[in-house]
């Protein structure tokens, strides 16, 4: 909301001088926050000037510029001054707005007589958006346009309004009331200590009688009429022509608003004034009396915009007796629109149900002034003043008279009365107010206080609906008694247990691979179908209005984002790269939905609160990464290690061994992975995760290199199986007994599988085994291969003696023969 | 080396003296090595003459013993120096020639680093972990029941459209994208015991374009208590703490009245930042209030028994006043060298 300072100053008493930021310092101490300072930055000599005469000039910039004979004084020297000017919007005769040298216009910008296109220019003729007065650049400003004729000379700055400034606020949504001039300078009179002159005191009220009027609502939203409010106010024999004054158009420029005709900026200027958005219908064109009434579902009105909308049977609509002549409190209907031929008006001011409207601007896509206002409650005791001031200025601004005729529909009702104990906002903000302090401050903001002993009773005024429990009356105690004086304590909360064990899980499973080598990244979870199925078709979840339609879904896999950020660092020369990514995936939903949500302010039974639980969708947490480039680098004494899917098993190993969980692989097959280089995951036979390297297609698609190693591990799945307390076994310290051994099985055998049978043939006495040569190759039979091992024995009670360890170790070989046909390599 | 041919004082002392300068003449512990046997081994000058005292008669035999053996003794000794000598220069030579230039030694593991603002939120989560707060997490995608109306967003509150929310398809499920962690707030409050003190960081998501300073995708920090007599001092009392742990022992906070659905009296929270650059001022770092009764309601609380605060803060916006990020664009672009000049440290 865009407040400006002149019209603020008749409501409040400003300090001399005060500027729009001295303004905004006051009003962000009790809840408008500063949103910036408009117009006011322009000093003259700034003044009206009429063009005597031109001559267009082509420049070898293929530009042409007139240069000008500018008369811009009657008397005196300088007052024919040479100005060159590059617009063409102009014609001898018009008056203009010229800033003469020594001026500085909005920005900082300094006039001064300089030489430019071969003459010297005395001055600059102004643009509106040079002047500050808006966007409107396509020319000067030629001063007819906005309906002015000054004498030259003339200081253009207060003509203009341009020594006016505005200060704009951010509002609330619970303070509709400060859509208005006149409700910031209330604010403002708390916030200053200052008295503040309530306009609304001093209007006149019109009444009119005699036209037909009919409010109804057969079916209200949740139960509230749509219109408790309805005053009609009736203007005749206006000039349509008259021109707007400039105070009141520099006003509504300040504002934020176009001027655009008498009527529609009285109407505009009043809603500013007083926040009562009003509606100004061109009598002659009504046909009949008007009815208040909800649509018939399928009815069609032409709206202002010339756009004909469908209406829901939820929709408010203004009607006369021919059909609809208004979406109430969003737009009215182009049948009955003023026009430049109007003479005779009927003002309507009304209140409606904020709910009713907001559904029907959302419904129509028509976010406007008034409905803005309406959705945020409009004064319920305003229409009748705002729609007599508005009258009242047509008759002052537009030659009209009062035409007797209205209407005045009012459903009486009462604010409710809230019950406070006195103590209450001290209990609250830990302030130690004094009843007086909470009397006066509830006064101060217009509230009806009464006291029986500790009890006051409170009822709030008519522009405050949103103030309907007793925190919001503590929150206007708080607030205006200042919030700098509320105290510093520090709770002590009971004692807590820490991180929980799966919080702990995620912050070492990063720790543990960002300390082997990898950089952590956090990327969109915005995918697109393609993506999701790399990783396999698992059922995704679907955005309704995602950012880019392409990456309309939400991942189901950490892979396709930690493939975007490798292609991004890859393309800014960062080619060796090892990244890690933690978060959630999205499952698609396995409950069902529930299609009526509980209400809010109660606590849903437990079944509801089930059922809103079990519909959303599983939300796993991942931990994945990619390893492409060199995992070592080149280095004196050193060639280059290639990363890949070695060091992403690595990493697996690193997660499932602080996890305190052994592992073991199964081949996969994957869309997006290498079909003879991928593996799943499995602990305690169930798969947590894949491992392997990217497709190679996919890494040339995405601008990857064709070795790119690749691990994903559902997080949650290794909480699941993560032991909850690790029981010590006792460390064996007798001697150990090492023995190597080569068997060669067909390339087929995985060495997992030969390993596990090792283990299991091997018996108790062995502790470790570790591969340590995988040949193929001269000296063996094709599609086979030799795997060796290290084995290390050892027993508990004694020291073992090689005999031993071979025994155990021929056991082994015997059962690989029979369940792999592995022969001992000699 | 002549042998004398009989056992004389004379001959032990010469083969002693030519004993010990052919030790003297040796300079490295490889040759002395070599020449052990020659020198003190069976077939050396001393060994020889030795072998002579079984030839000698009994009576001088005690004599010609002591002899050769004191002439052995002070041989071996000299021996032994000369070898712990030589092979400490050996040892010495040895580490020398070992010598690299560390500086152009090949790397072997790579350098790691945490994305900022997930070690940001782990380093909040620590200091409230600190004060006996526990850490409390929930789901990103969630139901909208959860999201607003349990929050005291009414479904046509124009608050509600202040949020630009991601809907899931379809729209009908009220399913959404959290478009604030509030939503763990009420979720605390229905799981877990009286008194409450929680934290909860994570991401949420609003419908804006990337750029400078907006992302659709980003994380905050919520705190919320509950308990019998919290009052708003708690809440600054709270937020001073964690101000200064964030920003220094001179670092203030200062509350504006303001407006959320869920909580009333509300506040916007400014930082006093000592360190900002251009010099201290004044920061917008989030919002906190009161917790409103609805919500209280909204979990089965009862508002007339329990009160309670919470606040909430942005942790890139935190990020980029607190450690001078200036481009959004860094945080959210996985481009590893952002990650890696933090290393550990935030």
């Amino acid at each position: 909301m865009r407040i400006p300072l002149k019209w603020l100053g008749e409501m409040v008493p400003l300090a001399p001088g005060a500027t729009a930021h001295d303004v905004m310092a006051e009003l962000v101490k009790v809840g408008l926050e500063e949103e910036g300072a408009h117009g006011g930055d322009i000093s003259g000599p700034v003044v009206v000037g009429e063009v005597l005469e031109f001559e267009p000039e082509q420049q070898n910039n293929g530009k042409t510029i007139r240069w000008c004979q500018v008369r811009v004084a009657e008397s005196g020297d300088h007052q024919v001054r040479g100005v060159v000017c590059g617009a063409s919007n102009f014609a001898v005769g018009d008056k203009v707005v010229v800033t003469l040298p020594g001026a500085v216009l909005p920005g900082g910008f300094q006039i001064a007589a300089r030489k430019t296109y071969g003459h010297v220019s005395d001055g600059m003729i102004a643009s509106a958006r040079e002047l500050g007065l808006g966007d409107d650049h396509d020319g000067i400003l030629v001063l007819s346009t906005i309906g002015l004729d000054p004498a030259i000379g003339t200081d253009a700055i207060s003509l203009l309004g341009l020594d006016d400034s505005a200060a704009e606020v951010n509002v609330t949504p619970d303070r509709g009331y400060c859509l208005s001039i006149r409700g910031v300078a209330r604010e403002y009179s708390h916030a200053a200590g200052v008295k503040f002159s309530d306009p609304a005191t001093s209007v006149k009220v019109a009444s009119g009688s005699g036209f037909q009027l009919s409010v109804t609502d057969g079916a209200p939203i949740h139960g509230v009429p749509g219109c408790s409010k309805f005053a009609l106010v009736g203007v005749k024999g206006i000039d349509p022509t008259a021109t707007v004054p400039d105070w009141m158009a520099t006003r509504l420029k300040l504002a934020g608003m176009r001027s655009i005709s008498i009527a529609v900026d009285i109407t505009n200027y009043v809603m500013l004034e007083l926040g009562q958005p009003l509606h100004a219908y061109d009598a002659a064109k009504l046909v009949g009396g008007i009815t208040v009434r909800r649509a018939k579902s399928g009815e069609e009105i032409v709206t202002l915009d010339d756009k004909s909308r469908t209406l829901s049977s939820e929709d408010l609509l203004i009607c006369d007796d021919q059909g609809p002549i208004g979406i109430a409190g969003v737009m009215g209907g182009a049948r009955t629109e003023v026009s430049d031929s109007t003479r005779e008006v009927l003002i309507e001011a009304a209140i409606f149900d904020p709910i009713s409207i907001a559904r029907s601007a959302r419904r129509h896509k028509l976010p406007s002034e008034a409905s803005k206002r309406f959705e945020r409650g409009v004064d319920s005791a305003i229409p009748n003043i705002a729609a007599s001031r508005a009258a009242a200025l047509l008759v002052e601004l537009a030659g009209g008279t009062l035409s007797g005729v209205g209407a005045d529909f009012s459903e009486q009702s009462q604010r409710p009365e809230i019950s406070m104990d006195a103590s209450y906002p001290s209990q609250l903000v830990g302030v130690d107010y004094s009843l007086d302090q909470v009397v006066s401050s509830l006064e101060q903001i217009g509230c009806t206080v009464s006291v029986a002993g500790s009890t006051l009773s409170v009822t709030a005024p008519s522009w405050r609906p949103d103030i309907t429990h007793k925190t919001d009356l503590v929150e206007e105690v708080a607030r205006l008694v200042g919030y700098d004086k509320i105290p510093t304590r520090l709770p002590v909360a009971p004692p807590g247990r820490g991180l929980t064990r799966r919080q702990q899980l995620r912050r070492r499973s990063l720790s543990a691979l960002t300390g082997a080598g990898l950089i952590e990244v956090l990327n969109y979870p915005f995918v697109s179908k393609e993506q999701n199925a790399w990783m396999g078709e698992v059922e995704a979840v679907e955005l309704e209005n995602p950012i880019q339609s392409e990456f309309g879904q939400l991942r189901t896999s950490l892979v396709p984002g930690l493939v975007l950020a490798a292609a991004r660092n890859i393309s800014r020369g960062m080619v060796d790269l090892a990244l890690v990514e933690e978060g959630s995936v999205f499952l698609a939903a396995a409950g069902s939905p529930v299609l009526q949500l509980p209400v809010g302010n109660q606590r849903p039974s437990d079944q509801e609160l089930a059922a809103l639980k079990s519909s959303i969708p599983n939300q796993p947490r991942f931990i994945s990464g990619l390893f492409t480039g060199n995992w070592v680098k080149q280095g004196p004494g050193q060639s280059a290690i290639t990363a890949g899917y070695p060091q992403a098993l690595g990493a697996v190993e690193i997660l499932l061994q602080q996890a305190a969980l052994g592992f073991e692989l199964e081949q996969a097959k994957l869309p997006g992975l290498h079909p003879g280089r991928a593996a799943r995951v499995l602990v305690q036979g169930q798969a947590v995760g894949l491992v392997g390297e990217l497709h190679p297609d996919l890494a040339s698609e995405n601008h990857l290199p064709r070795r790119v190693g690749i691990f994903e591990l559902n997080l949650d799945a290794l909480y699941a199986l993560s032991p909850e307390i690790v029981t010590a076994k006792s460390v064996d310290v007798m001697p150990a007994a090492t023995q190597d051994l080569s068997m060669v099985v067909a390339t087929s055998v995985a060495a997992s599988e030969l390993m596990t049978t090792i283990i299991a043939g091997a018996g108790e006495l062995l502790e470790e085994i570790r591969l340590v040569d995988d040949y193929r190759g001269a000296g063996l039979a094709e599609g086979t291969k030799s795997l060796t091992f290290a084995l290390l024995f050892r027993a508990d009670d004694r020291t073992l003696t090689q005999q031993e360890a071979s025994a155990a170790r021929d056991k082994a070989v015997a059962l690989a023969a029979e369940k792999h046909g592995a022969v001992l390599r000699g | 080396m002549p042998v004398s041919d009989k056992l004389t004082p004379e001959s032990v002392a010469s083969a002693l003296q030519e004993s010990l300068a052919a030790l003297s003449e040796i300079t490295d512990a490889a040759s002395l090595r070599g020449q052990k046997a020659q020198i003190i081994g069976e077939n050396s000058a001393l060994s020889q003459l030795n072998g002579l005292i079984k030839s000698v008669p009994n009576e001088q035999k005690a004599e010609a013993g002591k002899l050769v053996g004191g002439a052995r003794a002070q041989l071996s000794a000299a021996f032994a120096e000369k070898e712990a000598e030589l092979e400490a220069l050996e040892r010495t030579q040895a580490l020398a020639a070992e010598e690299v230039d560390l500086s152009a030694a090949p790397k072997y593991l790579g350098l790691g680093a945490r994305h900022p603002l997930s070690l940001l939120m782990d380093q909040i989560g620590d200091v409230f972990v600190g004060m006996g707060w526990e850490i409390a997490d929930g789901p990103e995608l969630e139901n909208e029941w959860f999201n607003f109306d349990a929050l005291n967003f009414h479904p046509d509150h124009p608050a509600r459209a202040m949020q630009d929310t991601f809907f899931v398809k379809p729209v009908e499920n009220h399913l959404l994208l959290r478009t604030h962690t509030s939503p763990v707030q009420v979720r605390s409050l229905l799981e877990r015991e009286l008194p409450v003190y929680v934290l909860c960081p994570g991401r949420v998501f609003r419908t804006d374009e990337l750029d400078a300073t907006h992302t659709p995708v980003f994380h905050q920090v919520e705190g919320l208590a509950i308990d019998k007599g919290l009052t708003m001092a708690d809440l600054r009392g709270t937020l001073e703490h964690f101000a200064r742990v964030m920003f220094g022992q001179e670092a203030k906070i200062r509350l504006r009245p303001s407006f959320f659905p869920f909580t009333e009296p509300s506040a916007e929270l400014d930082v006093w930042h000592p360190d900002a650059k251009g010099g201290p001022r004044w920061v917008e770092w989030g919002g906190c209030g009161m917790v409103n009764p609805n919500v209280l309601l909204a979990a089965g609380i009862d508002p007339e028994v329990y009160s309670g605060f919470a606040f909430g803060m942005g942790i890139e916006r935190t990020l980029m006043f607190r450690n001078g990020v200036l481009d959004m664009h860094d945080m959210v672009e996985a481009d590893v060298r952002f990650s890696a000049q933090f290393g550990s440290v935030i």
